[in-house]
């Protein structure tokens, strides 16, 4: 198999970017796509050139580390998968596959289709966490939690903040992101006492942060890997008004 | 140097609580005045990150990922093992104490055994305060399920992803702490050398991974919580950048390593596909709950899956293990899969594979019932084979796991450099020459959560009048020198072949020598194997770029060194075993029916192996049974 990668090269955030043309051959349609793109640094390496820097790290489609725009699409051409699951049996023999970094804001190009997305990681710092101490639990079993809750909270927090959700988003919204963790915690009993105060604080960063608004268009839910509904952004909402209201 | 692993007097029962008794404390002023590093933000790391720095030490945490989460204890899937005998099904801690040694193949220590157990009721309740999803029944109680080697049910999950929701948890905690301004992180970090000053352990160097700039930190106390290296074969389930660099860099500054050869394989993994495959994704052990393993009776069969007859099925495992089945051990599972595969009887195009098949349990349980249990899964698998599960069997492979081995460490965690802990995967301690599934998630956890922060005060009591070390000591700035000697000669080959070429080598080597099956002559070619790609590597290994940038080839390119000189050091512990036990399988040394044949008289010992200039000299911890009687390993 034999395709050509026009793949976006930038040294670092101080130049400027381009596409450049790479064909590559000798690749199987059992290759994963990012094996597809280890071949070619491979033969870069042995054409004395720099490699082309991506991310990636467990492969198998939980750590969130990998993600790339890939013909448009964030982690390519199917629906609710990671970069690393993607395979190169998903496209022709002799395309040309156009590969992008994320594009928002609030996610600096680091260097070639590496961004930094530390800004997730200042959202979760805003408030995402329960505060109580390592040592003072009660026993497990003590407050039940009905399977419907116990399911709903699941939902939202198999979420592996990768950030396909505010790059499809034509508004660079991080509100999948934020929502779901906020649900996540706010819908378990041991979350209750923190909920608003972290419900403020998160939206609050989000803000800060420089991503957008949500206009409910649904691409998030579309690309995001593990299908996070936009229901959890309604909900958000729909409880950021009742706090404002309400306190 | 005599070892001495620090057990505590008394009864099994009683040893946590009497050392926690007898040791030291520090007053909350002067835990403030006390700064830990922490290498690694996975389920350890972060455990330990967190509650040391809720204790009101200074914290430094670093990772080579781009943040915490990403740390590799999110890919653990199935579950999380407690003694809580929510059951009802006649479990304790003894009982799940003593399925952990016999898991190890008696060839781990009781006490830090049965603390492993004991500490994992508290566990469950912490990791529910801290708001993990476990599944849980219509009214409310948690659910559990079983794992291998085990016959009661006490294995709790989150679907298919309890090792994220562990970690997500340690790493919500961690950034609690961060808030707090009690942790520095440090992310695309990563560590490349130990400062050990006047014998203990003071600080370490760091490659800035975005600006290639060398760092240096000190501290009073550090704590390497790396992982696993099973990354040493190329293809296993581990991620890409999991490595053994540190630890390696550890043991070459004086800290022993224990049973470098101990590497679980496991059975249930995604079969190769071709030559260029980097990584082997695991499907979870959770999965042999309601799948079965079977191959044709017949030899090279042609026909697809579902078009074989029940009666021309060979339900080995089930077979060759009635009271366990399909729930047998890794190890030995895995043993039998190759056992059919070497044999002839492998299925998928490469032969290399045997099928796991949920036919039987859609038909008892229902769809929307298996579809419950293993969703995730299911969609992960037609997700990078595009073949649908429900209908026709997976295709699965052994493929390298866990490291059973690590830095060796006493009953406090702590290494033979003073003042240098090593918690979770990257330690040897709690699971003897074999893992049991849902003991890693627990090792790493309890390791983090509850010893560490229990025991470093002990050593950290005597450091508060010390001086308290800083990055102009001479020995910074040599051991920064060192460092960048390795990057610069690294960089200065310029030869004709490319890294993962040499990983790709070594990985042949490790896996057909030294990973399910190892022999005297086969370890001794892979000795001379790997130092003759050794010699290569430092002389035609080819890195384009330079340091002073993010340069993946030259991240790639150090940890490989480090690899290939631990690969040496594996195939020796391996050869000096002359028994099998657990996960180590000596084909000299096996019982009539192929099973593994321990030799307790000469090995009931730990190896601690010594770097001593590029040699290894070997120190035996000898394993004292003063509680349970060592047997035959029987699963049948």
């Amino acid at each position: 198999m034999k395709v050509t990668f026009k793949i976006w090269r930038q040294d670092n955030p101080n130049v400027k970017g381009g596409f450049k043309s790479y064909d590559v051959e000798g690749l199987t349609e059992d290759m994963s796509f990012l094996e597809a793109l280890d071949h070619l640094n491979e033969q870069l390496v042995l054409k004395d050139e720099k490699v082309i820097a991506y991310e990636y790290d467990c492969r198998e489609g939980i750590c969130g580390q990998c993600g790339v725009f890939i013909n448009g699409r964030a982690h390519g051409p199917h629906p609710n998968m990671t970069t690393c699951q993607l395979h190169m049996r998903s496209f022709e023999d002799g395309e040309t596959i156009t590969v992008e970094p994320w594009r928002a804001k609030a996610f600096p190009i680091i260097k070639d289709l590496v961004v930094d997305r530390s800004a997730f990681d200042r959202i979760i710092e805003a408030g995402a966490y329960i505060s109580s101490k390592t040592g003072t639990a009660p026993e497990a079993n003590a407050i039940p939690i009905p399977k419907e809750i116990a399911d709903k909270a699941m939902d939202a927090a198999a979420c592996i903040g990768c950030g396909a959700c505010v790059a499809s988003c034509k508004n660079s919204s991080a509100m999948l992101f934020t929502s779901a963790k906020i649900n996540h915690l706010n819908s378990l009993p041991q979350g209750k006492a923190e909920s608003s105060n972290r419900l403020k604080q998160m939206t609050y960063q989000m803000d800060i942060e420089g991503f957008g608004n949500c206009t409910n268009t649904g691409a998030c839910e579309v690309e995001c890997p593990e299908g996070i509904s936009i229901k959890n952004i309604a909900e958000m909402n729909a409880n950021w008004m009742r706090t404002k209201l309400f306190g | 140097m005599r070892l001495n692993p620090k057990i505590p007097e008394g009864d099994l029962e009683k040893k946590w609580s009497n050392y926690q008794l007898k040791s030291q404390l520090i007053n909350p002023a002067n835990k403030k005045k006390l700064s830990v590093i922490v290498v690694g933000s996975g389920l350890s790391g972060a455990g330990a990150a967190s509650t040391l720095a809720e204790l009101g030490y200074d914290i430094k945490c670093f990772c080579y990922q781009d943040s915490a989460r990403r740390a590799h204890s999110v890919a653990a899937q199935g579950g999380i093992n407690a003694a809580k005998n929510y059951q009802h099904d006649g479990d304790s801690v003894y009982r799940m104490f003593y399925d952990t040694l016999k898991g190890g193949d008696f060839r781990s220590r009781e006490a830090n055994t049965y603390r492993l157990a004991e500490l994992s009721a508290p566990l469950i309740d912490h990791f529910v305060q801290q708001g993990v999803p476990f599944a849980r029944e219509y009214g409310g109680t948690l659910v559990n399920r079983s794992f291998g080697g085990v016959q009661v049910q006490r294995t709790f999950y989150a679907r298919g992803q309890t090792g994220q929701q562990l970690l997500l948890a340690a790493y919500s905690q961690l950034y609690k702490m961060i808030k707090a301004k009690k942790v520095q992180m440090f992310p695309r970090s990563e560590m490349l050398d130990l400062v050990v000053i006047d014998g203990k352990a003071k600080g370490i160097i760091v490659r800035n991974l975005v600006s290639g700039q060398l760092e240096r930190y000190a501290a009073d106390a550090v704590v390497l919580a790396t992982g696993g290296y099973s990354r040493v074969f190329r293809l296993s389930t581990l991620a890409i950048g999991c490595n053994g660099s540190a630890i390696w860099k550890a043991h070459k500054k004086g800290a022993f390593f224990a049973a470098p050869s101990f590497t679980q394989i496991h059975p249930t993994a995604l079969p190769q596909s071709s030559e260029a495959q980097s990584k082997l994704t695991l499907m979870s052990e959770s999965l042999r709950n309601d799948g079965r393993i079977w191959v044709p009776k017949q030899k090279d069969d042609k026909r697809k899956a579902n078009e074989i007859p029940e009666d021309e099925r060979d339900y080995y495992l089930e077979r060759r293990y009635p009271s366990f089945g399909n729930l047998a051990p890794r190890d030995i599972a895995s043993r039998a899969a190759k056992e059919r595969i070497d044999a002839g009887y492998g299925v998928g195009r490469l032969k290399n594979a045997v099928y796991l098949d949920f036919k039987h349990a859609i038909e008892k349980f229902g769809l929307t019932t298996i579809q419950d249990r293993y969703g995730n899964l299911f969609n992960m698998y037609k997700k990078i084979t595009g073949i649908d599960a429900y209908t026709t069997p997976m295709l699965i492979s052994p493929a390298a796991h866990f490291s059973m081995g690590g830095l060796w460490v006493d009953y406090e965690l702590m290494t033979t450099i003073p003042g240098l802990y090593a918690v979770g995967e990257c330690n040897f301690s709690d699971h003897g020459a074999n893992r049991l599934g849902a003991n890693s998630l627990l090792q790493a956890s309890v390791d983090g959560y509850f010893i560490l922060p229990n025991t470093i005060n002990n050593y950290l009591a005597n450091e508060i009048k010390a001086d308290h070390p800083t990055i102009d000591h001479p020995e910074f700035e040599k051991t920064e020198k060192e460092a960048q000697a390795h990057i610069d000669k690294i960089l200065s080959i310029n030869g004709t072949k490319t890294v993962d070429h040499f990983h790709r080598e070594l990985g042949k080597i490790m896996w057909h020598e030294c990973a399910m099956s190892r022999t005297k002559e086969g370890l001794k070619k892979a000795i001379s194997n790997i130092e003759a790609l050794k010699e290569e590597f430092w002389r035609d290994v080819k890195v384009t770029g330079d340091q002073y940038e993010m340069n993946t080839e030259l991240e790639k390119a150090y940890r490989l060194a480090d690899f290939i000189e631990l690969g040496l050091l594996m195939c020796t512990d391996a050869l000096q075993r002359e028994e099998s036990c657990g996960a180590h399988f000596r084909e000299e040394y096996q019982t009539d029916e192929g099973e593994a044949l321990r030799v307790d008289d000469e090995f009931s010992f730990v190896s601690a192996w010594e770097y001593d200039n590029g040699k290894f000299n070997l120190h035996k911890e000898q394993l004292k049974f003063e509680f349970v009687k060592p047997t035959v390993r029987s699963y049948k």
